[in-house]
């Protein structure tokens, strides 16, 4: 067992060190002075030998390299452009409000689109079926800053339900921060659920047409529990690793959501750092967010062997 | 694990399992949709009543009036000639985006799919490139780059490979393994020939499918990055820049977002029902249950 | 041979089906699945369903179960089980009577059970659904019926997972649910065919231990008529939804009424080894300690190792058959493979008209391909599905050289040889039944002029009568031809009407070796004779309708 957590945890490192490159590449790579992408075209000379200096850019590459990933290994992501603060704290101020809605988002979801998709797998063809299969779709297509915009049309602006915008830390009493973040994680649900719901449907679809499904009806077993106990159980693996690899639309997601309802999170961070060109922050936020995917998938990895006996420690 | 599932807008062979109900006249709908709104954005130029780019102060953010059927934005701009204007780059950029990432793709994913040792390589570079959120990737090199149109399709792009990337490989490794290909092997069919002749031909329903799919990921990203501030220099209109720049004036004129994102979703959804269409039509265990 | 010749008709109907129709009511035309079929089994009874693919019996046992798939409706008769009919019944009332009164197992015992749950939950399961007693007292039968279906060391595997069993433990697990709630019907669907054969012999004395036990009806459903003549009291013959005949077992086998069924049992292929053919002195392929170890290696930790093919070693001559015997993993597939060079032998030698091919490399073994050609199991996957007949047929040929219209001209021919129409060329692989690719696929290697074909189970997934056919094509090719045939199979009765020589495989090891005649007749070794005596209805001679023991005493040595 703990070798089994052991070489799953091994197997990240190089993933982890080829994000790093693709990453340090990002930048270097780019045809023309990097620094002088960084800086825009009006920049002063003066200026230029700041960025050079501060991102270490006068170095050969691989010095840089390795300097850049033992700053990393320490956790220093770097120091930004604009403010001058290390990247690391400006993360760490802007971290709750994004990790307190992305986890109201993935419970609202997974409660809704499993019993969706099950439902739908269940009655196959039926209406409940359509209607589950048309949202999922509509839920591919309308973009998400369009669904965050029209929510707060109709719930804020006409029905006065949600305030329009903001966000208050869930330190300051439960209800506040659902009034402030319902309508932002309800938006991200939106995707999210189109996405698992469509997963749940697909593979339970699959499992139901397995032999011992037709052996649990058999003993004469009713369909709730053959859904339930025999079935879901068994089309829980491929549901959790969509969870997983959802995570990565989830970030984008949130990167969107924040802008629309101005919330003061790591996505607002980063809209900003584009703007201003911040590029340490822009490259802490893409390592950070792979790391958190990596790790979150490593989790739900680790997971499967509770719901699959077969998958062996 | 490698199990491929991602956003519908970016989609994997695991959604081959899933069969769209039979709508019926859904596709039909779908298809007619796309072709008005093809048709209306190809012949933009010469039937909107406005130049999108002409700014007319006299008549800032007003609603339907004679000669702008779908009002102005805060520029005077006419909305509709903006946001017909703004479908063609919008749709060029998705259907770049799609040839490109399918052609890579398929090269790539047939070598992963082939070469034992190239495989290994392959395969964790697109692990990590998966492990890279494609919004922020393709935010970092729009930024690096700067907002021209190549380097959005390539911001886009090169986010979707690695699905394609594994789509191909597991068709190919899976093709591998049956009998036929072992009987082409006993017949002294060379690999070259085996590649191009069994196994290529088992990717194209599947890569058709991934290439709707892709496409229609890749104009809503194209807008998303118009949004964020990351896409197409905004003097050139496209669905994304519209919208973008109708979020500072939303509460007064929500119309500047809602129309443009219309369109937009009305055309994806068009392209996935069509995709879902497509897939259904060439996966061949249906085919052979009509058989 | 010792049939079974108890007398029913004094004991109570457990099933009756009367007029019995299944039909697809959505499909144009309302074709029936079922036309109006009477069975009927009776307390302790034994009713055998026999029948080739495509014959009804499966809709028949789902029908019974109040299970069949949603396009199938019953659409005339009735069911009655002891005397109730069940086809009234709501879904609610069908469920408490599944597994209670009626119960069932089926034929793939590797997918049969739950693989996420324990198998002991999965029998307790079927008590917590029909009875009310407590979890100690659930747990003390699910064991005591364990122990009856002789599971070793119960405690354990009552925890185990499914896959941590073999198959015919699977199958034990699943007799034993089907029959904690002591039943009055046991519907068996092909329990055994996907066994290895004394996998086989033991789960059927075993349905036959406890059904005397219990006094439980079965309905047993299969194809195979060795099955048959070991299990059946009555026999009913099923062929397109109906049932051809019916009659006691002894009767059935010795004086078939119908016409079908004569043509089925002619076609079972017998134990008795046909008569030897006169050897060769052209050697064609020379095996010698021929080694596969897969595994091994591993960065982190050392993989454990497989030793799948060791010192493997025969000579074929031409124009003769070699029979490569053995159960599931026995590795008679790998060295097929290994000859064909689809996998790479670890170490030996592969001698192919003189030339060692085991080392070569792919650019360097092309020349030698042509002369060595292959047959698969699967028909259905073994043509590309994407082309047609006849480029599948010319592939092979135009890779050495012969222009296309001399290949094509060369397939309408072999057409003709392998019983095809010359319009099949232009046709696709799924227009045509499983035993026409198979000829197709024959058709394709012997394109080539082969010396050696290699038939890895190439009659395995076709009926008996059209089992017949193709062996019959081979080897009548065999003659045309003079092809040497490296013939592998699980089924001793093919092997022994087509093999000249025979090698049977253990685990890797070469047995036995010898004419066919020698090792078929008279097994020198114990793991052969095993084999032998699990083969179903060994003692009976099908073809002729008589005991072999008959057939011996008619014509003398």
């Amino acid at each position: 067992m703990l070798g089994y957590i052991l070489r799953r945890i091994l197997a990240v490192i190089p993933v982890m060190l080829l994000v790093a490159v693709f990453v340090f590449a990002l930048l270097r790579l780019t045809p023309g002075d990097p620094a002088a992408i960084i800086a825009g075209d009006m920049a002063t000379p003066a200026q230029l030998e700041r960025i050079r200096e501060a991102m270490g850019l006068n170095q050969p590459l691989h010095i840089q390299f390795i300097t850049w990933v033992g700053q990393l290994l320490r956790g220093d992501l770097g120091t930004s452009l604009i403010s001058n603060t290390p990247v690391s704290s400006m993360i760490a101020a802007r971290f709750g409000p994004t990790l307190s809605i992305a986890l109201l988002t993935i419970l609202m979801s997974v409660c809704l689109a499993v019993p969706m998709g099950v439902i739908a797998a269940w009655k196959h063809r039926s209406a409940a079926d359509y209607a589950v299969m048309s949202f999922s779709v509509l839920g591919f297509s309308v973009p998400v800053f369009v669904i965050g915009y029209v929510f707060i049309l109709i719930f804020s602006l006409k029905l006065g339900w949600f305030p329009v915008q903001g966000y208050t830390p869930i330190s300051s009493g439960l209800g506040p921060f659902l009034l402030n973040a319902f309508l932002p994680a309800l938006t991200l649900t939106t995707i999210y659920v189109a996405l698992i719901a469509r997963m749940t449907r697909a593979n339970m679809l699959e499992v139901l047409g397995e032999d011992y499904i037709r052996t649990a009806r058999a003993k004469g077993a009713p369909e709730r529990r053959v859904l339930f106990r025999h079935a879901l159980k068994n089309a829980a693996v491929p549901i959790l690793t969509v969870i997983g690899t959802g995570f990565a639309l989830l970030i984008g997601g949130v990167v969107v959501t924040e802008t629309v309802f101005n919330i003061p999170g790591i996505g607002r961070l980063t809209v900003d750092a584009i703007l201003a060109r911040d590029y340490p922050v822009i490259q802490a936020m893409i390592l950070l967010t792979s790391f958190l995917y990596v790790l979150v998938n490593l989790v739900i990895d680790l997971s499967y062997s509770f719901f699959d006996p077969r998958i062996r420690y | 694990m490698a199990q491929d599932t991602q956003p519908a807008s970016a989609m994997q062979p695991l959604l081959r399992l899933i069969r769209l109900p039979n709508f019926g006249i859904a596709p039909k709908i779908a298809a007619l949709v796309l072709l008005v709104i093809v048709v209306l954005t190809l012949l933009a130029p010469w039937i909107v009543p406005h130049d999108p780019l002409a700014m007319d102060p006299l008549v800032r953010l007003k609603g339907p009036m004679e000669g702008h059927p779908l009002g102005t934005d805060n520029f005077g701009r006419d909305i509709l000639s903006r946001v017909l204007i703004g479908g063609r780059l919008s749709l060029a950029i998705g259907i770049a985006t799609a040839i490109v990432a399918v052609a890579l793709g398929l090269v790539i994913g047939m070598v992963a799919g082939f070469f034992r040792t190239a495989d290994a390589i392959i395969m964790r570079m697109m692990d990590a490139l998966m492990a890279i959120p494609s919004i922020l990737l393709a935010i970092a090199l729009v930024a690096l780059n700067g907002p021209s149109v190549g380097s959005v399709i390539a911001a886009i792009t090169i986010p979707e490979i690695p699905r394609v990337v594994r789509l191909v490989r597991a068709v190919v490794l899976a093709a591998r393994e049956e009998p036929y290909v072992e009987a082409a092997i006993a017949l002294g069919s060379s690999m070259p020939k085996i590649l191009i002749r069994h196994l290529v031909p088992n990717t194209l329903a599947p890569l058709i499918v991934q290439g709707t799919y892709i496409l229609a990921s890749a104009i809503l990203t194209e807008a998303i990055l118009s949004f964020l501030g990351a896409g197409v220099s905004t003097e050139t209109p496209t669905w994304g820049n519209i919208m973008a720049e109708g979020r500072m004036f939303f509460r007064i004129k929500p119309e500047l977002i809602l129309y443009p994102g219309l369109m937009l979703s009305l055309c994806i959804l068009a392209i996935n029902l069509l995709g879902d269409a497509a897939r259904d039509m060439l996966d061949p265990r249906l085919k052979k249950r009509a058989g | 041979m010792l049939f079974k010749s108890r007398n029913f008709d004094n004991a109570d109907i457990a099933l009756q089906a009367e007029s019995l129709t299944v039909a697809l009511p959505d499909t144009p035309g309302q074709p029936q699945v079922l036309k109006g079929i009477d069975v009927t089994i009776r307390q302790g009874e034994t009713v055998c369903l026999v029948g080739e693919s495509g014959s009804g019996k499966s809709v028949t046992s789902l029908a019974i179960m109040g299970l069949l798939p949603e396009a199938l409706k019953v659409a005339n008769g009735k069911i009655n089980l002891q005397g109730q009919n069940l086809l009234p019944l709501t879904q609610a009332q069908m469920r408490e009577l599944r597994a209670a009164r009626v119960a069932m197992i089926f034929q793939e015992p590797m997918t049969a059970l739950n693989p996420v749950l324990r198998v002991g939950d999965q029998i307790m399961e079927v008590m917590e659904l029909h009875t009310r007693l407590g979890q100690s007292e659930r747990r003390k039968r699910a064991k005591a019926i364990m122990e009856q279906v002789h599971l070793p060391d119960v405690d354990r595997i009552f925890r185990s997972y499914p896959h941590q069993l073999s198959g015919g433990q699977r199958q034990r697990i699943m007799i034993a649910m089907a029959l904690v709630l002591e039943p009055v019907l046991l519907i068996a669907d092909e329990p055994t065919t996907a066994l290895d054969v004394t996998t086989q012999k033991q789960i059927l004395s075993l349905i036959d231990e406890l059904q005397q036990k219990h006094g439980t009806a079965v309905l047993f459903i299969t194809h195979d008529m060795g099955v048959v003549a070991e299990i059946a009291d009555t026999v009913y013959v099923m062929k397109h939804g109906e049932i051809v005949e019916h009659a006691p077992v002894e009767q059935l086998l010795r004086h078939p009424r119908e016409e079908y069924t004569h043509k089925l049992l002619s076609a079972v292929p017998s134990l008795s080894p046909r008569d030897p053919r006169p050897a060769g002195s052209e050697v064609v392929l020379s095996v010698e300690r021929l080694n596969k170890i897969y595994g091994g290696g591993g960065i982190l930790r050392k993989l454990p190792q497989a030793h799948a093919a060791k010192d493997v070693t025969f000579t074929l001559t031409r124009g003769r058959t070699l029979g490569i015997v053995g159960e599931s993993g026995s590795g008679k597939s790998t060295v097929a493979r290994c000859i064909m060079r689809l996998i790479d032998p670890s170490s030996g030698r592969i001698m192919l008209d003189g030339s060692d091919i085991a080392s070569l490399s792919r650019g360097a073994l092309r020349p030698h391909r042509k002369k060595l050609q292959v047959v698969f199991q699967d028909p259905m996957r073994s043509l590309n599905p994407r082309w047609t007949i006849a480029q599948s047929l010319i592939e092979g040929p135009l890779n050495y050289g012969t222009s296309r219209r001399d290949a094509l001209a060369e397939a309408k021919r072999l057409m003709g040889v392998v019983g095809l129409p010359e319009d099949s060329l232009n046709r696709y692989p799924h227009q045509f039944s499983g035993g026409q690719r198979q000829r197709i696929a024959i058709a394709r290697a012997v394109m080539m002029r082969p010396d050696v074909l290699v038939a890895d189970e190439a009659v395995s997934a076709l009926d008996v009568s059209v089992q017949a056919q193709v062996l019959a094509l081979l080897d009548q090719l065999q003659q045309e031809f003079g092809i040497a045939i490296v013939f592998i199979t699980h089924d001793l009765r093919v092997a022994a009407q087509i093999c000249d020589d025979v090698i049977v495989m253990q685990r890797g090891e070469v047995v036995e070796h010898g004419p066919a005649g020698e090792v078929l007749g008279a097994p020198a070794h114990a793991y052969t004779r095993a084999l032998i005596d699990a083969a179903p209805g060994r003692d009976w001679d099908f073809q002729n309708f008589r005991s072999m023991s008959e057939t011996e005493n008619a014509q003398p040595a």
